[in-house]
């Protein structure tokens, strides 16, 4: 079958640094953090977390009731994202309700907090009196994807991967993979998430989190560093609508870069501890089926989260392909992990570097882990011609993704 | 409670739930078309409706045939009568 080529026509993001992509950037770049203590932590026993990077300045009041009422913060952080992309890529209404244009979007679980509020009241009495008619569209899995539909009158398919951290990586690639495929034109891909004290704990309670103040919170995402000490929860939405480079050049459309490979692989030796092997796999994968080769490989977006296990593993896997060539950085010491959107956001951004001929570097990466391989860690914003980037995600219950952008070449 | 503070209450509790305007909240409003309420709504609708007046009347056979806010006043007027003559 003859595969076709998938490109990205327009993205969208609600980060820890506001709406839309131009302020994820202006956080980036500038290199600020967005992680914040947040002092209502300090009430939950045992719980010892202290910060996390939350999304601020959106209202969810701009999307009309009748859609807001199904949606939890995640869902209202993935619709305003969609409606940037769409914009950005100027789709028309036509082209949203033809059919040939579906979403693949998913979140870690559907909404805790919606879950906690109804369970909250329903141990009262064990009554179902008050339950209201939109709970369940809060906390179905494909909330999120359904709630961009329902809220931009899609009619093509809906597919809501889930896979922890990995999601937004994972729900890019099976939607490049349905265009590749010619199953539809047009897909809206990406992932969401909301902040919720249970997501600090699952992190916690594996010693994996982030604990504490230490010296400020936007001290404390420190991935690669010798002084990390954990994951910095955060929350947010990344959307891209990948398009079949067909129908973006008919309608033309602002082609923005091209996917050309991705891969998804199960790591079953362990379904909470990362392992090189199967990360360097994935990425051997994904460059395999991009047919680009490592030393075409001009940046390298790491999952890196700021855990001792993951950082080092995915820096051994690095080294095996690239050797100490390509800058390597992990955009979580800004902004913390957006768990489901961190592989949209962060792949947006790559994208963004690219477009803008740099490479932003880790923030708090003050002094590498010896334990870490040797690679190029990118430690202040450089000047660089990317031509092509991998992206990685990787997640609990051992999934690893990776997908290889490059530059549009009109060959 | 007088009649005209079962109405205010009504609106009141209906108005912020559905973020209705209170101009349109007239008793000749039709709840579909005109207040733009939903088969979903309408479920909401009785549990605030039981939350502010302290009853149950989810299983009621008038409340299906409620059109108008007019009828959602007479409803729980009626109702509220009928609760304080069997006490």
């Amino acid at each position: 079958m003859q595969l076709r080529r998938v490109v990205i026509t327009g993205m969208g993001s609600v980060s820890p640094f506001g709406r839309g992509v131009a302020s994820l950037m202006d956080g980036l770049v500038s290199g600020r953090s967005a992680v914040q203590y947040l002092p209502e932590l300090e009430n939950i026993k045992g719980l010892r977390t202290r910060v996390a990077a939350k999304v601020t300045r959106v209202d969810p009041m701009e999307i009309p009731r009748k859609h807001r009422r199904s949606m939890s913060a995640m869902s209202i952080f993935a619709v305003l994202a969609a409606q940037e992309a769409v914009a950005q890529s100027v789709v028309s209404a036509e082209h949203l309700e033809n059919g040939r244009l579906g979403i693949s979007l998913g979140s870690t679980v559907g909404s805790t907090q919606t879950t906690e509020e109804f369970f909250r009241d329903f141990f009262v009495d064990f009554s179902l009196e008050r339950m209201k008619s939109t709970v369940f569209f809060h906390i179905m899995n494909h909330s999120c994807a359904s709630n961009v539909a329902q809220a931009l009158g899609v009619t093509g398919r809906i597919l809501a991967p889930a896979a922890a951290c990995a999601t937004g990586c994972q729900a890019i690639g099976y939607g490049f993979e349905l265009i590749a495929a010619g199953k539809q034109e047009m897909m809206l891909c990406g992932g969401a998430d909301e902040f919720h004290p249970l997501t600090a704990a699952t992190f916690d309670v594996i010693n994996a989190a982030s604990t504490g103040v230490g010296d400020g919170p936007e001290r404390k995402s420190r991935p690669f560093d010798r002084n990390r000490d954990g994951v910095v929860c955060a929350e947010g939405a990344g959307i891209v609508l990948l398009e079949s480079l067909d129908s973006a050049l008919d309608r033309r459309a602002p082609i923005l870069a091209e996917v050309v490979g991705f891969a998804t692989v199960s790591d079953s030796s362990s379904i909470a501890n990362p392992n090189e092997v199967a990360m360097e796999r994935c990425m051997r994968w994904a460059l395999n089926e991009a047919a680009v080769s490592a030393e075409e490989i001009g940046y390298v977006n790491a999952h890196a989260t700021a855990t001792e296990q993951g950082d080092i593993a995915e820096s051994e896997a690095i080294y095996r392909i690239f050797g100490d060539r390509p800058p390597v950085s992990s955009l979580k010491g800004h902004m913390g992990h957006t768990m489901a959107a961190s592989g949209s956001i962060e792949l947006i951004a790559s994208v963004e570097m690219m477009r803008r001929g740099m490479v932003i570097p880790t923030l708090n990466l003050d002094e590498v882990d010896p334990a870490c391989s040797p690679l190029r860690y990118a430690r202040s914003v450089e000047e660089a011609e990317v031509d092509a980037f991998i992206k990685n995600s990787f997640a609990l219950g051992g999934v690893n993704s990776s997908i290889v952008v490059r530059r549009y070449r009109h060959d | 409670m007088t009649d005209q503070e079962i109405v205010e209450l009504i609106n009141k509790s209906l108005a912020e739930e559905f973020e209705l305007d209170p101009a349109m909240m007239t008793p000749d409003v039709h709840i579909y078309e005109g207040l733009g309420l939903d088969s979903l709504d309408t479920v909401d609708m009785v549990i605030v409706l039981e939350a502010a007046f302290k009853f149950k009347v989810r299983e009621e056979e008038e409340i299906r045939k409620i059109r108008t806010l007019g009828d959602i006043h007479r409803f729980v007027i009626n109702k509220k009568k009928a609760i304080e003559q069997q006490v």
